[in-house]
C-alpha cells in the first residue's frame, strides 16, 4: 500500500539554515549540510530544501559551524545531496530551464518553482515536457482571510498582497502540467497552530497531482489530524523537525500509532559503512 | 546502518570491492549523480560514461532514467553505443534499469502515440496508469515478491521502495515477474529476463532497502 509522506522542510538563507516566522522574520539555526545528513540518518521518507536567499552569497563567515563553506549553488547543492540518500525537491530562485537542469544535475530528483511559474504560467508546461512532469513541484504561498484564501506573492511586502483566489491558481497550475503542489499558508506559517484543514480539503478533492500540505505543524498530532481529515497526500513542515533528536521517529511512530499508513518508523544508527 | 552486519560487509567488502567496476551510462537522465552516490556510499566502483571502452571494461552496467519514455528513448539513441550494449547484454554482463531506464527494455511504449523501445523483452509495452488513481505515483510504496531469485535477497516481502511515475510496464511473462506493486492496478515493480534486471522504482533512494538491491545486483556475477 502506498504510504503518507511525512517531509522535513529545509530552508536556506545565504548559507544557514534558518527558522522561519510568518515569511518575515528569520532565526539562524546551524548549517544546512549538516541538517540534511542528519534527516537523511533518521530516515525521512523526502527532502524539500528551499533557498531563500537574498543575495548571492552561501559563506557564513564562521568557522564555529565546523562545515565548509559554499561559492556557489551549484557546489551548495552537490554537497547537500551527496548526503541525501532519500529524494530531495530543491526550490527557490528557479526561472530558466537551464536552472533546473543544473539542480538535477547536482542531484535533486525534484525542483520546486514559486514565483518564476506565477510570472510565466507557460513556464509550468515548458518545464514538465522537458524534465518530466513527476520533477515539476510547484510551490504555492497563500494567505488566509476569513473563509478566503488569497494569493502571497511578493515575498515580505504585504501591502502587495494580491487579491487573486490562491483555488483557482491551483487548479490552472495542475492543468498547466504540474506534478504535485506545495501549499503553504503564510498565516500559520512558525504559528504552531495547526494545518489549514479546510482548505486542504477542499484542494486535496478537486486535484488528481499529489498534494503537499505546510504551515502551521506545532506537534505531531497536527500532522496526524491533516492525514485523517484531508486527502493530501503528504505532510511538510518544517520548525518542528529541527529541535528534536530522532524526530523523523517520532514523527512516524505517532501516525503509525493512530493507524496511519506510514513508513514503519525506526531508529537510525550514525555508523554507516564506507 | 541497521541490518548489514559488519561480518557480511566485510565478506562484500573482500570479494565484490576490487572486481566491480559499475559502468553507469550516461545519455542525459537526471538521476545519474545520486546513482554514483549510492554505489560510492556501498563502497563500489562506479563511473558515469557513454563511452564505449568504459561499457567493455565494466562488470555492471546500469541504466538509469527519470521522465518521459519518447524523450528517454531519443536520447539513448543518439548518446549511447547501443550496438555494443546489446552485444554486452548478450554475452550475459547484467543490466540495471531503474524507472524508466527499465521501461525502455519494452517493445514499445504508449505516450500520445506508439514509440518503438529498445526490445529487449518483446511483447511487452509501456502503458499509462488507470484514470481513476492519483498521478504520478510518487512517494513510498510495499512491494509483493512474486517469484524468488537473487536480486531480492534479504528483502521483505512488502517491503517499502521510493516510486516516481505514471507509466508502467505491462504484458511481461509470469516468470520474469519477480515483484509486484499494487496501485490501482498490479504492475511489475522488480522483472528479471536472464541478466537483464529491471526495477520500476528508485533503488539510489530507497534507503537501506534499496542498497540491499543495489549489492544484491552487484553480487550477479556472469
Amino acid at each position: 500500500m502506498k504510504k503518507k509522506r511525512v517531509i522535513p522542510v529545509l530552508l536556506h538563507k545565504e548559507g544557514w539554515l534558518v527558522q522561519s516566522k510568518s515569511f518575515r522574520e528569520y532565526k539562524k539555526l546551524g548549517n544546512a549540510q549538516k541538517a540534511v545528513q542528519r534527516l537523511s540518518e533518521w530516515d525521512s521518507d523526502e527532502l524539500i530544501y528551499l533557498d531563500i536567499s537574498k543575495t548571492e552569497s552561501y559563506t557564513t563567515n564562521r568557522s564555529d559551524t565546523a562545515a565548509p563553506d559554499y561559492q556557489n549553488l551549484a557546489e551548495l547543492f552537490g554537497a547537500v545531496s551527496k548526503v541525501a540518500r532519500m529524494p530531495i525537491t530543491i526550490g527557490g530562485g528557479i526561472k530558466t530551464l537551464n536552472d533546473i537542469e543544473v539542480r538535477l544535475r547536482a542531484g535533486a530528483d525534484k525542483i520546486s518553482i514559486n514565483r518564476a511559474a506565477f510570472a510565466n504560467p507557460s513556464f509550468i508546461t515548458l518545464a514538465s515536457r522537458e524534465f518530466g512532469r513527476q520533477c515539476i513541484v510547484v510551490s504555492i504561498d497563500y494567505e488566509e482571510f476569513g473563509v478566503e484564501r488569497h494569493l502571497y506573492i511578493d515575498g515580505k511586502n504585504k501591502s502587495n498582497g494580491s487579491s487573486k483566489s490562491a483555488l483557482e491558481w491551483i487548479l490552472k497550475v495542475e492543468e498547466l502540467g504540474a506534478g504535485e503542489v506545495l501549499l503553504n499558508s503564510v498565516s500559520r506559517d512558525g504559528m504552531k497552530s495547526g494545518y489549514d484543514i479546510s482548505f486542504l480539503e477542499k484542494v486535496a478533492n478537486k486535484l488528481n497531482i499529489p498534494v503537499i500540505a505546510c504551515g502551521g505543524a506545532g506537534n505531531w498530532e497536527h500532522l496526524a489530524e491533516v492525514l485523517t481529515e484531508t486527502n493530501v497526500d503528504a505532510v511538510a513542515a518544517a520548525n518542528i523537525f529541527h529541535f528534536q533528536d530522532q524526530s523523523v521517529y517520532l514523527a512516524r511512530r505517532h501516525l503509525a500509532s493512530k493507524g496511519l499508513p506510514v513508513r514503519p518508523p525506526s531508529i537510525q544508527m550514525r555508523s554507516r559503512v564506507n | 546502518m541497521t541490518g548489514i552486519k559488519q561480518n557480511d560487509y566485510l565478506k562484500y567488502k573482500r570479494i565484490y570491492k576490487l572486481n566491480t567496476k559499475i559502468c553507469i551510462l550516461d545519455y542525459g537522465s537526471g538521476n545519474v549523480a545520486s546513482v554514483r552516490n549510492s554505489f560510492d556510499r556501498l563502497g563500489l566502483e562506479s563511473f558515469i560514461s557513454n563511452e564505449a571502452l568504459d561499457v567493455m571494461r565494466a562488470s555492471h552496467l546500469v541504466l538509469p532514467g527519470v521522465g518521459a519514455f519518447k524523450a528517454s528513448m531519443e536520447k539513448i539513441e543518439n548518446e549511447l553505443p547501443l550496438d555494443l550494449i546489446r552485444a554486452q547484454i548478450l554475452l550475459g554482463k547484467p543490466l540495471l534499469g531503474i524507472c524508466v531506464g527499465m521501461q525502455v527494455f519494452a517493445e514499445s511504449g504508449f505516450e500520445f502515440e506508439i514509440h518503438p523501445g529498445l526490445n529487449l523483452i518483446p511483447g511487452s509495452e509501456v502503458i499509462e496508469l488507470p484514470a481513476n488513481v492519483s498521478k504520478p505515483h510518487v512517494g513510498w510504496d510495499s512491494i509483493e515478491i512474486q517469484n524468488y531469485h537473487p536480486i531480492l535477497n534479504s528483502i521483505d516481502d512488502g517491503a517499502d521502495f521510493y516510486f516516481v511515475h505514471s507509466y508502467i510496464v505491462t504484458k511481461i511473462d509470469n516468470s520474469s515477474l519477480i515483484a509486484s506493486c499494487d496501485y490501482g492496478i498490479k504492475f511489475p515493480a522488480v522483472l528479471v529476463k536472464d541478466n537483464l534486471i529491471g526495477v520500476q522504482f528508485h533503488p539510489e533512494k530507497s534507503q537501506s532497502n534499496g542498497d540491499k538491491l543495489l549489492r544484491n545486483f552487484v553480487e550477479l556475477v556472469t
